[in-house]
């Protein structure tokens, strides 16, 4: 049993041990709260060879490599060093312990959840040696804030304090232990702040400025690069400081944002970025039906894609509608000098500039009087959250001032981030000329009202643009994918065995066998993709003597092997899912897991967790029963081979019979589907050849095909997903995990609507998911087979994305699955690659009375807190892995350009959208997108979606040839899909 | 919203400075009150908590008067100070109403009430201040000022609040943490290790529910140490003052057992 003690604090301290402070709620009303804490003596410092206090991490000399501390030290840093520089102390060659101080977790905890969350992973990292020092709590380091002291000085001074018994902590220890010979270690201070510093060497305390600490490290050129450059501006004023231009408008105060937008007259969401003009923006508030457009720069004002920001609208009738033009960054500010603009001081060129943007913004007088198209329009006046992280960059080579190799002289340049969404980034580095034709890293750390460009500072290089190494990297960067190896705590969680783990022999006492079915000698076997390796379900069915079938869908058993609460889970918990790249995949669990235990490979025995039901001939459910199963899968077919199995009329065995079974059972199943208003819905997939398994150079695309078999898998697993889901909210309406697709706002399709209707005359019905699958049905254009698959595809863009939620948060109306038409739904089939079906199995298990509910699992909290991070996860990786598809979709129609002799890809394409200099375009073979973009502007006529070329009249949904080329800019070296018009008439130097 | 105060951190220490299985300071004073028969002021951090017994006496109304046995009347104010938000709440309020009955079924099997035939016992409980375990401190103080009015009991009634964090146990919450983590109230009888009450108004999972239990009824005996130790001391120190004088006044003991 535990020691249970009563802490003891005298009336006397009161004054150090209670604090009173009042809170305002947000009805404005106050209140008092009164707080006691209790000081100690047991809070270690964590110093190896103390005498006083245990569990102590850090070795016992801190850092000997420092050139001004020869006898050791300890840093101890302040808050605002791990708010500016926290790449400098996440970097593996920034080696020095570091003491890390309660009142500081705090501060940044306070200042920006983000960076809190960076750093207690820092804490964690086993290479890294921090220790956190619950300074408030120890009684000799406790300090009370004084009147008329700000919350800042309070801290400042805690800081100081804390750092000062740490210098007589440690002295204590040499001189009792060793004598007075030896020095002891210094307790240094790192802080930004000039003043701070000097107070703490009054008390006769070291204090240091990060610059001036990193100077004296060991590799200290890599090392200053990844400083951010809050710190540079004292050191080397910029030469045109003076003079600076105010570019931006001034953000509001925090209170008077957060006053405006309660009272309703400014607005609050997340910013997007227009990946066509990067003049445009726009913000989705719950305010207004449609999102706030933003136009221009000023109006902009230094949003960053993704940022939460408060937005003032403007008078309706300075509402203006989307410019029609596609207007490039790149080729707009081709000419701005990094350099220069940093000031802004040229004032005839930024003049020039802002005239040439103003053109560009300069709305179409036509365009604006068209009601139907004009949206809110307005300004953003504050910024409530910055979500900045590091972006994947080139450097422009244009602006460097010198590309000589050896030059290691500090050059201002900029780097361009892959992504379209983001402004270009001016940068501060030594390395440039070598960090030109890479693809790096770099962190945006503010943006100043002076500046044109946010500035940001180098984090790492990933290596050279277009090697595959380079790219796959950027881009599981860009999705924020997780893909370091599994750590030694995950790998330890795994089974003793092995490789050589199986499922021991059947025997009363075994604890695999308890409470599990034996469903060995069923003719079970899987159906998947070719090359899969992670089989995660398997199929059987046979008829009853009654008449009816029984149907069976195993499934892995993975909640056998991940237990809750493991680093392992914790670890899946935060993949959320596997992350399927072309020629990678980036594993949610360890490999062992996926693709040997848990896969249910044929001829091997395996746990899995079966659903089975009783199904009559007309595909109704009779009954269904759950239950972990052991099974011996009896083969793994492709698609296709289940399909010529199935076809070939010779074969009679039981496991065809089978799959026949399956296969009508699961038409009758589809066709069930279908009639409750199910819809079918449509992306573009393609396939990619990869030439062989080493050089995996992309040989060539093509379209993925359907078979029989691949809608006899999805049915089932369909019908296995909604049993469980029904199973799983019967038993735990609280916390199940279920997945929904809201239905989607009619507005969102009214401009499909308006285009079907005016190009090809067809009406889209879309009151429910029925009555739009009916009419997406009619769209129909006899001349065009691949008309259809296109406006499905574009209806598909036009719904709401598919969530994970957990049951007892949201309404029960809402539970509904749309493209489904299933009134509850959720994941259970795939539990290798998705988490959320990892906690389905797990609350299933628990519903069967197989085993406990994980205490976690019964907290609403908890579960929703986990689904938040599923559902952002499974988000990015479909991102990812569409990214990785397209990036492929390059290299191929690159080498199928080379082979027909260099003049690009002929391939017909539809038009999508029009603008008043260029035509979207999709091209369905390819599943890619792009643009034709024309040197001046067309006879335009957006009302009708039409534009008139060289005496050719283009339109939407038009069938168009186009040259597709790769070509390489020659500015940032990128590979980039260039397309030209062939026919109707060739825009080649247009 | 979730709290931007961590309830339990890293290093192991609640918001307070505590770690799991701390209690907070328990200072307890048993001076007379007034005319009260017995009285004490019992403080658990910054719960702090007076309690009046009066009786055995005559019942107000004859209706409340039994023939075998006396009645028990539990009354609860609570001060308009004792939040942090001002509010007077009347006597006729639910909430308190259902305090003071689970106060009275408290104490009715461990009073021998069979002592006192035809008598009420009054129970008048003051909420000085409040910062979580209010019901601990009502009860603890309760048994106390039984005690001091000379009440035969079978045992001492031990109270306190206890709570699971995640998965990690907690004892003896604070406000902020009784509305953040599912808690409940054991009070029980050290000697006998009997229970004589147990209360949840949250939700709590049955596997946790055993271990918080066994812990509570644990932390019931290290309460016991403080109380017996505060009787003990006024005990004697009553017993000093008769030897010295016979007039026995100066009943006031501070007690801090510093």
């Amino acid at each position: 049993m535990v020691e249970i003690t009563v802490l003891k604090r005298s009336r006397t301290e009161a004054a150090l041990t209670q604090r009173k402070f009042f809170k305002k709620t947000a009805k404005g009303k106050v209140f008092k709260v009164l707080r006691e804490r209790y000081l100690r003596d047991d809070v270690s410092c964590g110093i190896d060879g103390c005498k006083i206090c245990h569990d102590t991490p850090l070795p016992s000399y801190g850092d000997k490599n420092h050139s001004s501390f020869p006898d050791g030290h300890f840093l101890l840093p302040d808050t605002n060093v791990f708010l500016s520089q926290m790449d400098l102390i996440e970097s593996p060659l920034f080696g020095p312990p570091i003491i890390l101080l309660q009142t500081v977790m705090e501060e940044v905890r306070h200042r920006s959840l983000p960076l809190y969350n960076r750093l207690k992973a820092l804490t964690r990292m086993e290479d890294k040696k921090v220790w956190v020092f619950y300074n408030e709590f120890r009684s000799e380091t406790a300090i009370v804030r004084e009147e008329d002291e700000t919350p800042n000085d309070r801290n400042d001074r805690g800081i100081r304090k804390a750092t000062q018994w740490y210098a007589q902590h440690v002295a204590l220890r040499s001189s009792s232990i060793r004598g007075q010979d030896q020095n002891s270690p210094t307790i240094l201070l790192l802080t930004e702040d000039a003043a701070n510093r000097f107070k703490a060497e009054k008390l006769g305390l070291s204090a240091l400025s990060v610059r001036k600490y990193v100077e004296g490290m060991k590799d200290s050129p890599q090392l200053l690069d990844l400083l951010a450059a809050e710190g540079s501006d004292e050191i080397e004023p910029t030469r045109v400081a003076t003079g600076r231009q105010v570019l931006y408008p001034e953000y509001l105060s925090t209170g008077i944002l957060v006053a405006g937008v309660k009272a309703g007259s400014l607005h609050q969401g997340h910013f997007n970025a227009n990946q066509y003009n990067y003049l445009e923006g726009n913000v989705s508030v719950p305010g207004f039906n449609k999102p706030i457009l933003l136009i221009g720069r000023e109006n902009m004002n230094r949003a960053v894609q993704g940022d939460v920001v408060v937005v003032e609208v403007f008078d309706e009738k300075e509402w203006k509608a989307p410019a029609d033009e596609v207007v490039d960054q790149e080729s707009t500010l081709k000419d701005d000098d990094a350099e220069e603009s940093e000031g802004e001081g040229d004032a005839e060129k930024s003049g020039q500039l802002r005239e040439k943007e103003a053109k560009m913004v300069k709305v179409e007088k036509i365009a604006s009087l068209r009601s139907l198209e004009r949206l809110p329009t307005g300004r953003i006046v504050g910024v409530i959250k910055r979500n900045w992280r590091a972006y994947v960059c080139h450097i422009e080579s244009t602006s460097l001032t010198s590309s000589n190799s050896t030059s290691l002289s500090i050059q201002t340049v900029f780097a361009t981030p892959v992504s379209r969404l983001l402004p270009r980034i001016r940068l501060r580095t030594r390395q440039a000329p070598t960090l030109l034709n890479q693809k790096i890293l770099v962190t945006i750390d503010r943006w100043d009202a002076t500046s044109r460009y946010p500035e940001g500072h180098f984090v790492r290089a990933l290596g050279r643009a277009e090697t595959k190494e380079a790219e796959q990297e950027s881009l599981l960067l860009e999705f924020e994918v997780p893909y370091r190896p599994f750590g030694k705590a995950i790998l330890d969680c795994l089974p003793q065995q092995g490789e050589q783990w199986v499922v021991p022999p059947k025997t009363e006492s075994s604890k695999e066998w308890k409470d599990r079915e034996d469903l060995r000698g069923l003719n079970i076997c899987s159906i998947d993709p070719p090359g899969c390796q992670d089989i995660d379900d398997a199929l059987h069915a046979r008829v009853l003597p009654n008449g009816n079938v029984e149907a069976g869908v195993h499934i892995a058993d993975v909640s056998h092997f991940v237990h809750p609460d493991t680093p392992m889970d914790n670890e899946a918990a935060a993949r959320g899912t596997t992350v399927y790249l072309v020629d990678k995949r980036i594993d949610m669990l360890p490999a062992l897991l996926g693709t040997n235990l848990c896969s249910l490979r044929p001829f091997v025995e395996r746990l899995a967790f079966s659903a089975i039901w009783e199904l009559s001939p007309e595909a109704d459910i009779v009954n269904v029963r759950f239950t972990k199963s052991v099974i011996a899968s009896k083969a793994a077919f492709t698609y296709e081979e289940a399909q010529i199995r199935k076809d070939d009329p010779h074969l009679q065995d039981d496991l065809t019979q089978s799959i026949r079974l399956l296969n009508t059972l699961a038409q009758k199943l589809k066709a069930k589907r279908m009639a409750a208003g199910a819809l079918n819905l449509a992306s573009p997939e393609v396939k990619i050849h990869l030439d062989s398994a080493e050089s995996s150079d992309p040989i060539d695309v093509e379209q993925k095909e359907m078979r029989e078999t691949n809608s006899l898998v999805e049915e089932f697993m369909l019908l296995a997903n909604i049993s469980v889901a029904r199973k799983i909210e019967e038993v735990f309406p609280q916390t199940a995990v279920l997945r929904r697709h809201m239905p989607p706002p009619k507005t969102n399709f009214e401009k499909l609507q308006d285009l079907l209707e005016k190009r090809k005359g067809f009406k889209l019905d879309v009151s429910s998911s029925g009555v739009l699958a009916k009419s997406l049905d009619l769209c129909v254009d006899p001349d065009l087979p691949a008309f259809n698959t296109l406006v499905r595809i574009m209806a598909t863009r036009c719904m709401l994305s598919a969530e994970y939620f957990c049951s007892g948060s949201v309404g029960k109306n809402t539970f509904g699955h749309y493209g489904l038409a299933s009134s509850i739904y959720t994941h259970f089939t795939s539990p290798i690659r998705r988490y959320a079906d990892v906690l389905a199995h797990r609350q299933l298990s628990a519903a069967i009375g197989y085993s406990p509910l994980h205490p976690s699992l019964h907290s609403k909290a908890h579960v929703e807190r986990i689904l938040e991070v599923v559902n952002k996860r499974h988000r990015l990786a479909q991102m990812a892995s569409r990214a990785s598809v397209e990036f492929y979709v390059g290299l191929a129609l690159k080498a199928r350009g080379e082979r027909g002799g260099g003049t690009g890809v002929t391939e017909e394409a539809f038009v999508i959208r029009t603008f008043r200099n260029g035509i979207g375009i999709f091209v369905s073979k390819l599943g890619i997108e792009g643009l034709v973009t024309f040197k001046k502007d067309m006879l335009f006529d957006a009302e009708n979606y039409t534009m008139t070329v060289a005496g050719m009249v283009i339109s939407v949904f038009d069938k168009v040839v186009v040259r597709i080329e790769v070509e390489k800019d020659r500015n940032t070296h990128r590979g980039k899909v260039k397309m030209t018009l062939v026919s109707p008439i060739d825009s080649k130097g247009m | 919203m979730a709290s931007r105060i961590e309830i339990l951190n890293e290093g192991g220490f609640r918001s307070d400075g505590r770690r799991q299985f701390e209690l907070r300071t328990i200072e307890i004073d048993l001076a007379q009150q007034g005319q009260a028969d017995g009285s004490a002021v019992i403080a658990h951090g910054l719960t702090h908590v007076l309690v009046s017994v009066f009786g055995p006496r005559e019942a107000r109304m004859r209706s409340h008067t039994m023939h075998d046995r006396a009645n028990i009347n539990v009354e609860i104010s609570l001060a308009a100070f004792s939040t942090g938000d001002r509010r007077k709440r009347s006597r006729g309020d639910k909430r308190i109403l259902e305090f003071a009955s689970t106060i009275k079924s408290t104490f009715e099997p461990v009073i021998q009430t069979t002592l006192y035939p035809r008598s009420q016992i009054d129970i008048f409980v003051q909420v000085v201040q409040q910062d979580g375990g209010l019901l601990q401190a009502c009860i603890n103080g309760t048994t106390l000022a039984l005690i001091t009015a000379g009440i035969a009991m079978l045992d001492f009634v031990c109270a306190i609040s206890g709570g699971v964090h995640s998965t990690s146990p907690l004892l003896d919450l604070t406000n902020l943490e009784e509305n953040d983590v599912p808690n409940m109230t054991v009070a029980v009888m050290p000697k006998t290790q009997k229970v004589s009450l147990l209360t949840m108004d949250t939700r709590l999972h049955v596997e946790r529910f055993e271990e918080i239990f066994r812990l509570a009824v644990e932390a019931g005996s290290t309460i016991l140490v403080e109380m017996k130790a505060a009787v003990l001391g006024r005990s004697s120190r009553l017993i000093e003052s008769v030897d010295s004088s016979t007039q026995p006044h100066g009943l006031g003991v501070e007690n801090d057992n510093s």
